[in-house]
């Protein structure tokens, strides 16, 4: 791969190869430009964090062949305006929302294929198109369709450095199995993805509890080209402590766990730490809606180690996990297995169970099952832990992406310190997701922040080469 | 039941996909996985053979070696399918015969192209079998003698597939056939000749043989299964003009038995030889290697069933008329005697499993199980 490389110039260079870098080249390569991805990971890893992904958020005004009713505009921005708690630029969320409705047929011409909606635990049907085989199939119907443009994809080629001159991108250097070479082009869109996996950085944002952490996705997004543009003076956004972080189940990998290391359950059940006590209303609300807060409550607690007890009245009533619980007869026997002090969670449950109040248990709705009078009251489908056998799933916090990144404009051009646009560099994807996400998370919108803004970073860079 | 590894291993990975999911949608796996918590060796016998060996859900997925989780379905559910002919198989004894599948036929089928060329020579006698008959090939081995021999094949072959279908339909929890409403039999029997699932469940076919979506193997596989059906028609035109109508081979190119005949045999040359050339360019990450092998022996036979079978027809007024005859009935009988010993079986427990899944999808729940094939805790 290097010699088709070396020694060129290309119209646009793509760093990173995932769903945004993708989309990015291969809507280069339609408008005529010549077109090279530099993708850090083997082939067998290409697709980031995307290949991890199973669907869009997508505006769309009338039910669509993969989308059930509507889901106007405006009721998407009050959606975002709520998780982000407006911490948000109006201008371009307004535009990942509206370039949403073209992001499903803009995939499926592109050779990707969405299924019906799930009928599991998530009930996403409305808002969200998902893909038939899941993220990779997304990622391999992209590849294919860059290839047969004539896009030059190399894969375990990771760029180390860029030669970056008064805010305009030269070439990038890149240190690949097969030595360290030069890249050149007119233009450069960035798209290499969050510093997730970079975990020395996770621990000056977080401290050493960092050490704890799960890193949900791929191990490649070590945020090299997002450091490498904050050094040479790319506009910074948000704050590196934030990301999205959901609680996952201890004993899942370091790197690239996915989605199967989740725990459905703790809406169900109670959620208690390495002491044994309990620590936050498990029934708030719906789990999928609450999910995403659990990364950051285990996070602040004692090892970054929490444990979901249930009773024998869940069973069956959540997606199975993939890591079988610890099952005891009697509460002490579980708290040996599980190593929290017996006595202590003996005295949570017994507290727990005399605190709830009876009502009428529906999963389905918030339902008027809670607790009275407890530090820590679960408000929804609180249910006595008094049938055995009981079970335990280990909680950790599991990252999915990081937020801070590069400012950009409403081309997708990386805008510098000064708030001017870079000539020639234009970003997609995670590594400027936090332009639009200052915190908070709603499903599905990373993959359509990568899909806007990788299409118009792609037209962007292939008409300024072009010119 | 004995646990293997295979059954192990895809309890495993059924266990991770239940989990995630993502591929619901390419196949009827995955609904069928969805409906169950725990998977029994019965079950993963029953998912297996829902499943085409598509590839799709190899190719996307995200757990594929080199993840620490390997997750495989196509090559773990193809050696647990073909476990599960054997584990059905009737008499028992003849489980074994599912390992190497391809050397068991390939032996039986040159003992038997031999050992009729040899026995029928010495019958006839060395000069009257290498010379043309004026006969035909029924002057070289009468019609009644033919028949028997087929027929005594025949019933020996159909009742022992028909024995191991039945263990396996009971094993999967399927109430008696009575007991089944006739939409779900013909919601299978449209999926199996449709063959719905080998699609990957969209427009543009699964990933055969490789990661790119295609239609072809669907296609060879059509021309395989439709030009079998075909020369299995023309076989019984023939007996139905042999004794009804009094009408004696051979006949005579426009008659309905060649036409049929010609046109399936046409398929059995171009299916066979599309899923041979296929298979030998698939990946080699999804095949199994004792499924392979049953697999590369009938598609070996069945096409040169074909290719003999018009050889017979170019060469019946030669000298050769003899040993094309003799060749291309020992391709025959081989065929007939391995019918429940080979990939011949896979017909049937697909079809049984398809009733199943229509079964559980008008249901909505998973059948039950017989506890004694239960996997233990
Ligand atoms: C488990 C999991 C599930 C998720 N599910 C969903 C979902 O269902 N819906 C949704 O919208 N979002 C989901 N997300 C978030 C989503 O994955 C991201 O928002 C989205 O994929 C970002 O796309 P990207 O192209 O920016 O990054 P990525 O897809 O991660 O691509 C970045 C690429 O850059 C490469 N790279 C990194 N550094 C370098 C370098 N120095 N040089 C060259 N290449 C480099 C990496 O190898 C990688 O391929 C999920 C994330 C995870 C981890
Ligand atoms: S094959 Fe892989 S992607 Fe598909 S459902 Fe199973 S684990 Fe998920
Ligand atoms: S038929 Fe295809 S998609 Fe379905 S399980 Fe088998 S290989 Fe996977």
């Amino acid at each position: 791969m290097r010699e088709e490389i070396e020694g060129r110039t290309f119209d646009v260079l793509v760093i990173g190869g995932g769903h945004a870098g993708l989309t990015a080249a291969v809507c280069a390569a339609e408008k005529g430009a010549t077109v090279c991805v530099l993708e850090g990971a083997p082939h067998t890893h290409r697709g980031g964090n995307s290949r991890h992904t199973r669907n869009l958020r997508a505006m769309h005004d009338a039910p669509t062949d993969v989308l059930t009713d509507a889901y106007p505009e405006q009721e998407y921005w009050e959606d975002l305006l709520r998780v982000t708690k407006g911490k948000t630029n109006e201008q371009l969320a307004r535009m990942a929302i509206r370039g949403s409705s073209e992001s499903v047929a803009w995939l499926q011409d592109h050779g990707v294929h969405f299924q019906p909606a799930l009928g599991g635990t998530l009930h996403l049907g409305r808002t969200n198109a998902f893909f038939m085989g899941g993220g990779k199939a997304v990622m391999n119907a992209l590849y294919r369709s860059a290839r047969d443009l004539g896009v030059v994809v190399a894969y375990d080629a990771p760029v180390k450095d860029l030669d970056f001159q008064d805010g305009f991108f030269q070439s990038a250097t890149v240190e690949s199995k097969e030595g360290t070479y030069v890249a050149k082009a007119k233009t450069l869109v960035a798209s290499a993805g969050g510093f997730e996996a970079n975990l020395e950085w996770l621990e000056e944002a977080w401290g050493p509890t960092a050490k704890n952490f799960l890193i949900r996705g791929t191990p490649y997004n070590r945020g090299d080209l997002l450091k490498t543009l904050l050094a040479c003076g790319a506009q910074q956004i948000g704050d590196p402590k934030q990301c999205h972080a959901v609680a996952i189940d201890g004993r899942a990998p370091k790197f690239d766990g996915g989605i199967v290391t989740r725990v459905d359950c703790v809406s169900l059940g109670i959620v208690v730490n390495v002491n044994g006590e309990r620590f936050y209303d498990e029934g708030e609300d719906f789990w999928p809606k609450r999910y995403a807060i659990w990364g950051r409550l285990v996070a602040g607690q004692p090892e970054q180690l929490a444990h979901v007890i249930i009773d024998k009245k869940s069973e069956g009533m959540f997606m199975p996990p993939v890591f079988k619980p610890e099952v005891a007869d009697t509460i002490p026997e579980l708290a040996a297995k599980i190593g929290v002090p017996v006595e202590t969670l003996e005295q949570t449950v017994s507290d727990f169970n005399a605190a709830v109040v009876d009502g009428a248990f529906n999963h389905t709705e918030l339902d008027d099952c809670h607790t009275e009078g407890l530090a820590v009251n679960k408000t929804h489908w609180a249910r006595t832990i008094d049938k055995p056998p009981f079970r335990a799933f280990s909680l950790r916090p599991g990252i999915t992406f990081t937020y801070l990144g590069v400012g950009v404009n409403e081309r997708a051009q990386m805008l510098m310190d000064d708030g001017k646009p870079s000539a020639n560099v234009f970003a997609a994807g995670e590594i400027m997701a936090g332009n639009v996400l200052g915190e908070g998370y709603l499903a599905g919108i990373g993959m359509t922040i990568g899909g806007v803004f990788g299409r118009i970073a792609g037209k962007e860079a292939a008409r300024h080469a072009l010119n | 039941m004995h646990l293997t590894e295979a059954l192990k291993d895809a309890d495993r990975i059924m266990s991770i996909c239940n989990a995630c999911r993502y591929c619901e949608g390419h196949c009827a796996v995955f609904p069928a996985m969805e409906k169950r918590l725990e998977f029994n060796p019965a079950d993963l016998n029953y998912l297996a053979n829902l499943c085409h060996n598509c590839g799709s859900c190899y190719h996307h997925c995200q757990y594929a070696d080199p993840h620490e989780f390997d997750v495989n379905v196509p090559k773990t559910f193809s050696k647990v399918r073909t476990e599960s002919y054997g584990e059905y198989a009737w008499p028992p004894v003849m489980k074994g015969i599912y390992k190497k599948n391809g050397y068991w036929v390939a032996g039986i089928g040159s003992a038997a192209v031999i050992g009729f060329t040899v026995l029928t020579s010495m019958i006839v006698g060395g000069a009257a079998f290498f010379s043309p008959n004026p006969e035909g090939f029924y002057g070289i081995m009468p019609h009644n003698v033919m028949a028997g021999i087929f027929g005594f094949v025949a019933i020996f072959a159909l009742f022992a597939l028909f024995m191991g279908i039945a263990r396996f339909w009971s094993a999967i929890g399927l109430p008696s056939p009575l007991g089944l409403k006739r939409a779900e039999i013909l919601q299978a029997i449209h999926d199996a000749l449709t063959l719905k699932y080998m699609g990957g469940g969209n427009s543009d076919g699964c990933t055969y043989p490789d990661e790119k979506p295609s239609k072809w193997r669907r296609r060879f596989h059509h021309m395989t299964f439709y030009g079998f059906m075909l020369c299995f028609a023309a076989t019984s035109a023939g007996t139905i003009m042999h004794y009804l109508a009094g009408l004696h081979a051979p006949y005579d190119f426009t008659s309905l038995p060649k036409i049929l005949g010609s046109l399936g045999g046409i398929g059995l040359l171009i299916g066979p030889a599309g899923l041979l050339w296929l298979k030998g360019k698939a990946d080699d990450r999804v095949k199994d290697e004792n499924t392979t092998s049953m697999d590369i022996a009938f598609l070996v036979l069945l096409f040169m069933v074909s290719l003999t079978g018009f050889a017979l027809v170019f060469l019946g007024g030669t000298s050769l008329l003899g040993l094309a005859l003799t060749v291309h009935l020992g391709f025959v009988a081989t065929f007939f005697l391995t019918v429940p010993y080979g990939k011949f079986t896979h017909g049937f427990y697909r079809l049984v499993a398809l009733i199943a899944h229509a079964y559980e999808e008008k249901n909505g729940k998973a059948l039950p199980v017989k506890t004694e094939t239960k996997m233990a805790a």
